[in-house]
């Protein structure tokens, strides 16, 4: 489905417009800066929304050219050429399904209550907001478009403000967190970029006069028919190296959830981070790596998918229980947080390895949910640590009688990540175990899990208890409960997780026909490499 | 050979003979008007402008100039010799406006006449180098690259270090050469002609081989090898880019490892070329195999490259490393021999040249300011000099080759060529470098930006002229980094060498 108006390359590009007036702007308009780009990331939000009003349920995306919404696509680069290497063709193909819409909404949504939470910085204030709406256009970049040279450079546009924001902005050890990031995130992208011109030189797209050129077309690339007899990475080819690909293209996304055992860049990351990078960073940055896989890992790869699919349940349930042993041995709030972070995100990875409609549904949902709670769960240490400069867990206590709404809100970001019925982590979370129990082959992995919502029940109860409860120290006396800001970022997203506990369709509605079509092309794939003699 | 020839031959050396007569009338105007050195920069730029016309002419020819008896000449006039000597005028553009905003060579404002008859022997040589297809010329002209960048390296004479990167350039390029011609000898002894296509020619018959004859080619690749500063040729490159003016240190970088390079790619491809098969993959001439020599000489190169540039201090020093760790990519590109390679090359040096030149001013504009180059002294740039901080930022950036730069699109197309040609495992090797160099280019925008100064610094501006080149430099950074399709298409036409 076409698009009349370029929704999309508004809401991406919007950020950038803004950016161009914040830079434009002089040293001294602070606030307007500040102004701006709420408004901007606001303006984002009321797009999101314009695309969720008109987005067609019933389309289901994914391979399906057909069934995208809201497309966008023109020539980008066009090099005719001799005839080795032959054309470079690459388009600027924008268009969403029902894995993205999600993320869409949630990057809106997210970047609009970091902007408001960022209203507290002082320093460098034009280059703060100039990166984070830089920062704003990478991420919505990644979710909405459809050739992989341009996800590519999405991909990397945001490592640049990340690096900058962390590490300008950060805390002591700021430096050291931020290079760490950036290396890390480096070496996941270059492994891609690796598969993505190994993708490129093993499919074809047949051009309008009978032409036959490689491409960057994410869509192609998931249809085996479009693949050359030899490429290096096309399955007809009997020496290819799709398998190692796999990996490599793995390990670039799974950098970025982060992955036992890469994940190790995120405590350093988050705790030096200021607040609302930390939510942006938690909040939309690690769905990248899961989206990643499910966009491009799975539909391209889908023969080494199945086969692997064990080790990446496995290293779902490592996520989940290293994570939630980790965030049991903290004493920094954040620290903790971050490491909640690594857990949660286990369940999405063994949500996708169930490879079922529950699971899969269970995943993305998971996403979403996790990018709600978990910026909350940022935001909630953001708002203490204004107070008091301290994150330390030990030095708190009793803080429930003097910030008693603080403390209201915190109890239901925390209720909702222990998975609490009636808040919406306990459906995905549901979903996950469902579709996990339903494969037999990591069934087992499942069971383990389970351990993890108990530990995580543990580590979030232990914290309201040694922060909210008990008796107040007598320093802590003067602190304030929440101010109108605080209220305008808690507001939105408790209303999310409250609404989307109770009445989960409206986000399953929205993925499931994408969901379907991921399960349908995942299983017609097993079956067509199966008959090529894979063995599974 | 009659004169006949010899007269239908000048059409193809125009630009060599402009840069003649620009050599000329600057050292006739700094002798008869003493007092008015002002003129030179503009002389040489109405010079360069007048060459460059010329050089576009060449993009329309294929032919071989000076032939003897029907035989190949010793000089071509080629599409890709006509794009290194766009780059080598490209460079020296900059390097003129570049002198005229440099403290260090407005310092020696005596000498300015020698400095820019100096430039243009480099230019002259250097253009030799690119079209030279004998052996002896070849030789001849690196000579004359080398003796002019000798004294210009040591040229303001006023620190130690510039009379040590003088006397180290000198040694080395002593040694290099003397090494070189002991190859051309060798060479000739065997075959009895210089000139590369008749060598083609007598290489095709089996009785060539052996060690003697590896050895030869060995020791030519000696002398490029220290053009272009190839491990283990490299030696010289952190203390002459050190030492030198830093004019010069940038030119050096651009300007002499283009020369050199497209010196080493004519040599390799015209000599020892087989045949190109339809996807533009060259199949060479069994004698030697060029392939892993120069995979292993560039793996080599860029590892060490990149990890020495680690621990460096110093900008020149650091840029140097940096620079031998581009030339390792760049061999790359020839290692794949192929024509995508060569694109890739093609490609990765347009880019190169503004990225490197670019880097190079701002460090000079900085040190004009601060006076200093190194690192440490950058701390808090990043509030003072806005500017300056970020074009350097942007530079850097391409220098590692993160989109949205010129400079990933040069590394991408290398990437491409690689994959191409199946060499995944070179592919990734060279991809974990870039990973690595990330690491030093990083370091300077940390100091620069991450620690806040003491105090309010005051925002230092920049002069127009300044600002302007800075413009030039930048915006092509920028704008390829979104939009390649001219320079790529610039780069594909200019691929053909003379006979191919």
């Amino acid at each position: 489905m076409y698009s009349s108006f370029p929704i999309l390359s508004l809401i991406t590009f919007l950020p950038i417009i803004g950016m161009i007036i914040v830079l434009a702007l002089p040293k001294t308009r602070g606030t307007l800066v500040k102004s701006i780009t709420v408004f901007v990331t606001g303006l984002q939000v009321v797009l999101a929304a314009i695309i969720l009003g008109n987005y067609n349920y019933g389309l289901g995306g994914i391979n399906d050219a057909s069934s995208f919404q809201f497309i966008e696509k023109f020539r980008w680069i066009d090099i005719t050429g001799f005839s080795w290497i032959g054309q470079i063709k690459i388009d600027y193909f924008l268009g969403i399904d029902g894995l993205s819409v999600p993320m869409v909404l949630l990057t809106a949504l997210i970047c609009f209550i970091a902007a408001i939470s960022s209203w507290n910085i002082d320093k460098s204030v034009k280059g703060y907001f100039a990166l984070f709406l830089l920062l704003d256009t990478g991420m919505m970049g990644v979710f909405v478009t459809l050739d992989f040279f341009l996800f590519y450079i999405f991909w990397e546009l945001m490592l640049l403000p990340m690096y900058f924001l962390i590490g300008i902005w950060g805390g002591p050890r700021r430096e050291y967190a931020a290079i760490k990031f950036f290396l890390y995130t480096l070496l996941g992208s270059v492994f891609i970029l690796l598969v993505m011109i190994g993708l490129y030189f093993s499919t074809n797209e047949t051009l309008a006069d009978g032409t036959k050129v490689f491409t960057f077309n994410m869509l192609s690339m998931m249809d085996s028919g479009n693949y050359t007899a030899n490429g290096i990475l096309s399955p007809f080819n009997p020496s290819n190296l799709r398998f190692i690909a796999y990996i490599a293209l793995f390990i670039g996304f799974a950098i970025k959830i982060p992955m036992f055992p890469f994940h190790t860049w995120l405590p350093d990351a988050h705790v030096e981070a200021p607040t609302a990078i930390s939510v942006i960073l938690a909040g939309v940055l690690l769905k990248m790596g899961t989206y990643g896989i499910l966009r491009v890992s799975y539909p391209m790869f889908p023969d080494i998918t199945h086969q692997l699919l064990w080790y990446i349940g496995l290293f779902g349930m490592i996520n989940i229980i290293y994570g939630a042993l980790c965030a049991m041995a903290q004493k920094d709030f954040k620290k903790l947080i971050a490491y909640s972070s690594v857990s949660h995100m286990g369940f999405v990875m063994l949500g996708m390895a169930s490879l079922n409609t529950l699971g899969i549904a269970g995943a993305v949902f998971q996403m979403f949910n996790h990018g709600t709670i978990t910026a909350m769960l940022f935001l909630i240490v953001g708002v203490i640590y204004d107070r008091t400069h301290t994150r330390g867990l030990d030095d708190f206590g009793g803080l429930a009688t003097q910030m008693p709404v603080y403390t209201g809100f915190t109890t239901v970001a925390f209720f909702a990540a222990i998975g609490l019925p009636g808040l919406s982590g306990f459906i995905s979370e549901v979903f996950v175990f469902l579709g996990a129990f339903g494969l037999d082959m990591i069934r087992t992995l499942a069971i383990i899990s389970t351990l993890g919502i108990v530990l995580g029940a543990g580590y979030m109860l232990w914290t309201l208890q040694r922060v909210f409860l008990g008796g107040l120290k007598e320093k802590w006396s003067g602190l304030k409960d929440l101010n109108f800001r605080e209220y305008a970022m808690f507001i939105p997203l408790t209303a999310i997780i409250i609404f989307l506990g109770v009445y989960p369709s409206a986000m399953l509605d929205l993925m499931n026909s994408s969901v379907n079509a991921m399960v349908k092309l995942m299983s017609d794939a097993k079956v067509f490499y199966g008959s090529m003699g894979g063995g599974f | 050979m009659d004169l006949q020839v010899l007269t239908n031959s000048l059409k193809y050396i125009k630009p060599e003979i402009a840069i003649t007569i620009v050599i000329v009338l600057i050292v006739t105007v700094d002798l008869i008007w003493q007092k008015k050195k002002t003129l030179l920069p503009w002389i040489s730029l109405a010079g360069l402008i007048v060459t460059a016309i010329y050089v576009i002419e060449q993009f329309d020819m294929n032919a071989s100039a000076f032939t003897a008896n029907g035989t190949m000449g010793m000089l071509t006039a080629d599409p890709f010799g006509a794009f290194f000597k766009i780059i080598v005028i490209l460079a020296s553009v900059i390097i003129v406006f570049f002198s005229l905003t440099s403290n260090e060579i407005k310092n020696v404002f005596d000498r300015h006449g020698e400095y820019y008859t100096l430039i243009f022997g480099m230019i002259l040589g250097m253009f030799f180098m690119i079209s030279a297809s004998d052996l002896i010329l070849i030789y001849v002209s690196l000579e004359l690259v080398s003796l002019s960048s000798y004294i210009l390296a040591g040229f303001t004479k006023q620190s130690l270090r510039n009379s040590e990167a003088s006397l180290k350039y000198v040694i080395y390029g002593g040694v290099s050469s003397g090494i070189m011609l002991f190859g051309i000898s060798i060479i000739y002894g065997m075959t009895g002609t210089t000139n590369l296509y008749m060598l083609n020619s007598f290489f095709q018959s089996p009785q060539f081989s052996g060690f003697v004859f590896w050895l030869a080619c060995i020791l030519i690749f000696a002398g490029i090898g220290f053009k272009i500063s190839a491990a283990p040729f490299h030696f010289w490159t952190p203390d002459v880019y050190e030492g030198a003016p830093i004019t010069i240190t940038a030119y050096l970088s651009i300007a002499s490892k283009a020369a050199g390079f497209a010196l080493l790619i004519r040599f390799i491809k015209v000599t020892f070329i087989e045949s190109v098969d339809v996807s533009g993959h060259w199949q060479l001439l069994s004698l030697i195999d060029w392939k892993s020599f120069l995979i292993l000489i560039s793996i080599l190169t860029m590892t060490l490259g990149n990890f020495a540039a680690l621990w460096q201090s110093n900008m020149k020093r650091l840029l140097a490393y940096s620079s031998i760790a581009h030339a390792g990519y760049l061999l790359l590109g020839l290692a794949v021999l192929s024509d995508q390679g060569l694109v890739a090359i093609l490609i990765y040096f347009a880019v190169y040249a503004f990225m490197n030149l670019g880097a190079f001013f701002v460090i000079m504009l900085i040190a004009n300011k601060i006076g200093s180059e190194e690192i440490e002294d950058y701390k808090g740039l990043g509030y003072s000099m806005p500017l300056l901080s970020f074009s350097i930022a942007v530079f850097l950036i391409s220098l590692t080759g993160i989109p949205p730069t010129a400079g990933f699109i040069a590394k991408l197309y290398l990437f491409i060529a690689l994959v191409d040609a199946n060499m995944i495992a070179v592919a990734v090797i060279a991809l974990l470098n870039t990973v690595v160099s990330l690491y030093y280019y990083i370091k300077v925008l940390k100091n620069m930006y991450f620690v806040r100064p003491e105090k309010e610094m005051p925002a230092i501006s920049v002069s127009p002229a300044a600002f302007a080149m800075l413009m030039v430099l930048l915006i092509p950074i920028l704008v390829f980094g979104v939009y390649f399709t001219p320079l790529v298409n610039f780069a594909k036409n200019s691929i053909a060498l003379m006979g191919f």
